[in-house]
């Protein structure tokens, strides 16, 4: 991850254009609002459709293919306590055990992620920014690791892991807050110094117990927590991950205009009635939370808390209330279908999600990117 | 509203940047800071503008404490046009404009009828009107700075703070901001550079120096010959402007001492 400087303010070159020229014209008159609100509405109704059609068709399709009607039957059975055939119950246990908690945790992670990545380039000014540049999914794991080989939390079972990378994303997003804090102020740029720091101090530590671990476990969790997997999505994780998720995207929609205002600077936000510094104290606490969820359930899946900020304000621009309705929906759909190609392309084996969000992504961004005059982040 | 600076002090890490500043702000009136860099103006102005709480004085709005203000209510008084103008974000010039209203909205609140209204008015008076869904990323240094006077003017504040607004302006855009300064009918306490604009532009001046205001009244009691010399450096000769009877001052290009 770098950093990237603010160029210098350009040399002035304005056309001047003359004053009786714009005095006679009506003052508002010109102006057609962008999207308005109604549009705006619209847009997110559709989208939220197209999520929904996809969690369906996703939940059909595997090594056993359901068609959509035949699913959204099953689902409906589950949901309101209908009845099925008898010789249906693999089908079904298929269908609400295995492949829907999985495609629901991809729809939670693939929202959050991409709100948390809006939410983290306003807060720290920065539009390299991602969900991991604090320094959550190599503390995350640690934890991960820290937990397999030691064997730790063993009382809790299957969440051992997900619980114990839980405490590394929290661990490092702390030593990352006192490590950058000075006197109190949080400044955008110490904060992501210090937190690449800190990633880079994690995975030392992550390579260190990984190579004196006795066994070989260690290894492909290493894989696992770096690239990102929804292979071990249960119900029995859902409600809090979706609890937390959920409430982090209302919190984050609430402080749209917040963002806007810290975006411009600290100076700016000041002068506009907004202590920097209180407003990204609780928006640390708020995005160290619901990363953390993510990645102690799923691992550390790039790109996507890059790049769906992006892409949402090269299409909706880059006031944030509008941003955070649509990002987190066009992340959810997005990742819906990278799990599903995780799991079907080369079945049986699974490809790690990272790699597709990548291949996928990377293209399809610099085609937008050049397609659209977007100034990423300066120039 | 007045505005009154008494006894302002800043240390920042062992340093003090401002030094016991003393500095009324009639209602009404435009008061520049003028000093060399480094002199404490753009500090001092960081006070009013809370970006930075003094380390001991007051800054007295009407007759109320600043720093007991909760921030919002007071950024409803103070509106500043600070130097970061650095944006990095694809914002429209219509859209940072508007933001000069968030600190008398709730949360994601929209703008009412009057507020757009406003805006537009605001951008026309600033010559932006035409810039209004330009990416404020792609404008130049002088559009951005009206840009930003009008984010402050949509504030609709008592008060106004400016942070050497006339920076990356062109002479005519200069001109019209500071008369447009001279006619709002606000309280301006300004920083200014230009030590002609800033005699052509200001009701009373204070000059700064290491910190210390070093002398304060009408521009033409403040700056003479013997002031400029001791603290800018500079040898200048002072003429009465032809029209206006502000004084002007004429460098040479050896007069620094």
């Amino acid at each position: 991850m770098t950093v990237p400087h603010k160029p210098p303010p350009s040399a002035d070159a304005d056309p001047v254009v003359p004053a009786e020229a714009l005095a006679s014209r009506p003052a508002g008159a010109v102006r057609a609002r962008p999207a308005s609100r109604k549009v705006l509405l619209l847009s997110c109704a559709v989208l939220a459709a197209v999520l929904l059609v996809s969690v369906v068709i996703a939940i059909g399709l595997g090594p056993a293919v359901v068609a959509p009607g035949e699913t959204a039957r099953h689902l409906w059975a589950a949901l309101t306590g209908g009845r099925i055939g008898a010789n249906e119950v693999t089908t079904y246990q298929i269908i609400w055990q295995i492949r829907t908690p999985r495609v629901l945790l991809a729809a939670l992670v693939g929202a959050g992620l991409s709100a948390v990545g809006v939410a983290i380039q306003a807060m720290v000014r920065n539009a390299l920014a991602d969900p991991f540049v604090l320094g959550v999914s190599s503390g995350a794991s640690v934890g991960a690791v820290g937990v397999t080989v030691t064997g730790g939390f063993a009382v809790l079972g299957i969440y051992a892991v997900s619980v114990g990378a839980f405490i590394g994303a929290l661990v490092a997003s702390l030593l990352v807050y006192a490590a950058s804090s000075n006197r109190g102020a949080l400044s955008p740029l110490r904060l992501v110094l210090t937190g690449v720091a800190m990633s880079l101090g994690f995975q030392a530590v992550m390579s260190l117990i990984i190579y004196f671990a006795p066994d070989s476990e260690a290894t492909s969790m290493v894989l696992y927590w770096t690239m990102g997997s929804f292979g071990a999505a249960t119900w029995g994780a859902l409600p809090v991950v979706s609890a937390v998720v959920l409430a982090g995207l209302a919190v984050m929609y609430r402080y749209g205009r917040a963002l806007d205002v810290l975006s411009l600077g600290d100076e700016t936000a000041a002068s506009l009635g907004f202590d920097p510094d209180r407003h990204r104290k609780v928006l640390l606490v708020l995005v160290s939370l619901v990363t953390g969820v993510m990645v102690a359930v799923s691992g550390a899946i790039a790109f996507v808390g890059l790049v769906m900020p992006h892409v949402v304000r090269m299409v909706v621009g880059a006031t944030h209330a509008r941003v955070l309705a649509v990002a987190p929906l066009v992340g959810a759909i997005f990742m819906v279908w990278v799990d599903l190609a995780a799991r079907t392309l080369v079945a049986p084996r699974e490809l790690p999600l990272g790699v597709i969000t990548a291949l996928v992504g990377v293209p399809v961004f610099i085609a937008l990117m050049r397609r659209r005059g977007y100034t990423f982040g300066g120039r | 509203m007045d505005l009154k600076l008494d006894g302002l002090s800043v240390v920042r890490d062992g340093r003090s940047l401002v030094r016991g500043l003393s500095l009324d702000v009639p209602d009404g009136q435009v008061v520049g800071l003028v000093g060399p860099n480094g002199s404490g103006k753009s500090t001092a102005l960081r006070c009013v503008y809370r970006a930075l709480r003094p380390s001991s004085g007051t800054v007295w709005v009407g007759e109320q404490d600043l720093t007991r203000l909760p921030i919002r209510h007071s950024a409803r008084t103070i509106a500043a046009m600070t130097q970061d103008g650095g944006i990095d974000f694809d914002f429209t010039v219509e859209e940072v404009v508007a933001l000069g209203r968030a600190p008398h909205l709730r949360g994601n609140q929209a703008l009412s009828g009057r507020e757009r209204e406003l805006c537009a008015r605001a951008m026309d008076q600033l010559d932006i009107g035409h810039l209004a869904h330009r990416g404020v990323m792609t404008l130049s240094g002088g559009e951005r700075q009206r840009v930003l006077l009008a984010r402050a003017l949509v504030q609709e504040p008592a008060i106004l703070v400016l942070d050497e607004p006339t920076n990356h302006l062109d002479v005519r855009h200069q001109v019209d901001l500071l008369s447009l300064l001279r006619g709002a009918g606000l309280t301006v306490l300004v920083v200014l550079h230009d030590l002609n604009l800033a005699a052509a532009a200001c009701d009373r001046l204070g000059v700064l120096s290491q910190g210390r205001l070093v002398a304060s009244g009408t521009p033409a009691d403040v700056l003479t010959t013997d002031l400029v010399a001791d603290v800018f450096g500079v040898k200048a000769s002072i003429v009465p402007h032809p029209l206006t009877g502000d004084p002007q001052l004429l460098y040479s290009l050896d007069s620094t001492r």
